[in-house]
């Protein structure tokens, strides 16, 4: 092609810069602004006070965070690898089919619906409840409101799990499928081919998929506002309550960063696997 | 093998019930909120059922029409900026030579990889200053930088499966770069390029964090209605709101694969 003339080159840039600047002047721009003002103090210099202040108040909610995270990120992947693997190594076909038909709704469904959604659900007089006391596996005095931790683990495992899965189940789907049959024919049970054929080649997936909802999660407000919003509950609580109660960017920057930060690792990973995907 | 396993069987049976609770429990309790006109502790089911809470979010007062007709007219806006934006930088990095390509792949992973509130809430603080905070403007900005990305991925990994040789051919018969991609890029990439067109309304139609911080106080979107009314302690206003806003993401999840291959939508989160 022509385009290793240096005008065309300049047309690729041009097609290209557009794009770039939105994210340029409406996502890298404000993220430095969060980092200069989580570190500015009133006076114009540099100071540790917001962080400080922010790891005084919230310290408690910091770690209820990553708790919540890192526990929900796991149930997606147990849940994921468990459907998936049954969709690609199923051997009820009927059953299959109506799994990969059934595990998908919730895969669009915005957090904020999901929140209101968990938030009747999920309650003491919610359906759950009323399903286990009819079935008789509990007590009507035994019913409780799970609106807490647990319910904000709940609506992000039900959110997240079907969009790890269906990246998983693609990227399964891809094997060769006479790694499998090979594995299968020498005896191998279904639950060995999952752990030892099948997993290891889709690994990288799972991982990104994984990062991609932690990274997510980390920063959805309306499900721990709708579910759990009193104390301890998610920084991204705290951070709208500095804001909107008391107009304090530089408390609230520092919250931000220190989410930041728990994302970094994730995002390090992220970065590398697509890198290298991408090549 | 050909004899039944029955024990097996029932357990596959019991466990799919179990998921089919998980999934469509939570959806049915909405439905039977939307539906309630009275629901008292511990009835199972709504002692009433009727339609006048619907009648209420639909009338003027209720403002869901309203919200609805801004959450909308936000998303048209979001795709047509996204969009215009993301088809030529899409082309570009399916294409043509760039040698920055990783570089400014990995800018375009930036808003999935990183958490978006820091974002929102100092581009809301910069927004006051200029007087964009609650504009539909201000809004479909905010939308358009996350949707962006999407159209980008989605669009480049569009214009990456069309078939190179046929541009060849167009280009050797004397077509014009131009009139090449209007005449065969464009249209062999089109499903791809839908398909992110709705990513992009669907992303920005059910927005919440953004817009509760850069729409205050004059733009209520659908979602941000639904929220204040579950806030608010009602929830029948809540599940309608909700339910409408159920409607477009499960029509999507049910049409998407038409527009996409699992494969390309695998491809959409690398």
């Amino acid at each position: 092609m022509s385009d290793t003339r240096a005008p065309a080159r300049w047309r690729a840039y041009a097609l290209v810069a557009p794009a770039l600047a939105v994210i340029a002047l409406f996502f890298v721009f404000p993220l430095i602004l969060s980092a200069v003002l989580a570190f500015r103090n009133a006076g114009g210099g540099f100071t540790w006070e917001h962080f400080a202040k922010a790891w005084d108040l919230y310290q408690k909610d910091l770690v209820f965070t990553i708790g919540i995270v890192l526990l929900s990120t796991v149930l997606i992947g147990v849940v994921a690898v468990a459907i998936a693997g049954y969709l690609t190594l199923g051997e009820n076909k009927r059953a299959v089919a109506i799994l990969r038909w059934l595990y998908r709704w919730p895969l669009f469904i915005p957090f904020i619906v999901t929140g209101q959604i968990m938030r009747t659900f999920l309650a003491k007089n919610g359906m759950l409840n009323h399903v286990l006391i009819g079935s008789g596996m509990i007590e009507p005095l035994q019913a409780q409101s799970l609106l807490d931790w647990r319910g904000i683990v709940v609506a992000f495992v039900w959110k997240q799990a079907p969009f790890v899965t269906l990246l998983l189940a693609g990227a399964m789907a891809s094997i060769e499928p006479q790694h499998i049959e090979a594995a299968r024919n020498l005896g191998a049970r279904r639950l060995r081919v999952l752990f030892d054929i099948v997993l290891p080649q889709v690994r990288g997936t799972l991982l990104v998929g994984l990062v991609l909802s932690f990274v997510t999660m980390l920063s959805v407000l309306s499900v721990p506002l709708m579910i759990n919003p009193n104390s301890p509950t998610m920084i991204t609580v705290d951070v709208a309550y500095r804001i909107s109660t008391l107009s304090d960017y530089a408390v609230a920057n520092a919250l931000c960063l220190m989410s930041l930060v728990v994302a970094a690792g994730g995002a390090w990973f992220y970065l590398q696997h697509s890198a290298k995907t991408i090549k | 093998m050909i004899r039944a396993r029955w024990p097996q069987m029932l357990a596959t049976g019991v466990v799919l019930a179990l998921i089919a609770f998980a999934i469509f429990g939570p959806l049915a309790n909405l439905f039977l909120w939307a539906f309630a006109e009275k629901w008292y502790f511990p009835n199972k089911i709504p002692q009433e059922f009727g339609l006048t809470f619907w009648a209420r979010v639909f009338s003027p007062r209720g403002g869901a029409v309203a919200s609805l007709g801004t959450s909308i007219w936000i998303a048209v806006l979001t795709v047509v900026l996204s969009l215009a934006v993301a088809v030529p930088a899409g082309y570009a990095l399916a294409r043509l030579r760039l040698r920055w390509r990783s570089l400014i792949l990995l800018a375009f992973l930036l808003p999935q990889a990183v958490p978006n509130l820091p974002v929102y809430v100092n581009i809301a603080r910069v927004f006051y200053e200029i007087g964009l905070n609650g504009t539909v403007f201000g809004v479909v900005l905010v939308h358009a930088s996350h949707g962006l990305v999407l159209a980008v991925w989605i669009a480049s990994a569009a214009f990456a499966s069309v078939d190179a040789s046929l541009e060849e051919a167009a280009r050797n018969m004397g077509a014009s770069p131009w009139t090449c991609f209007r005449t065969i890029t464009l249209p062999l990439a089109a499903p791809g390029l839908i398909a992110s067109a709705i990513f992009v309304f669907l992303e920005s139609l059910d927005e919440f964090t953004g817009t509760y911080f850069v729409g205050v106080p004059d733009v209520t979107t659908l979602p941000l209605l639904m929220f204040n009314a579950s806030m608010g302690g009602n929830y029948q206003i809540a599940s309608i709101t909700a339910l409408l806003l159920l409607i477009p993401s499960i029509a999507f999840m049910l049409v998407v694969e038409r527009f996409l291959k699992a494969d390309v939508l695998a491809g959409v989160g690398k």
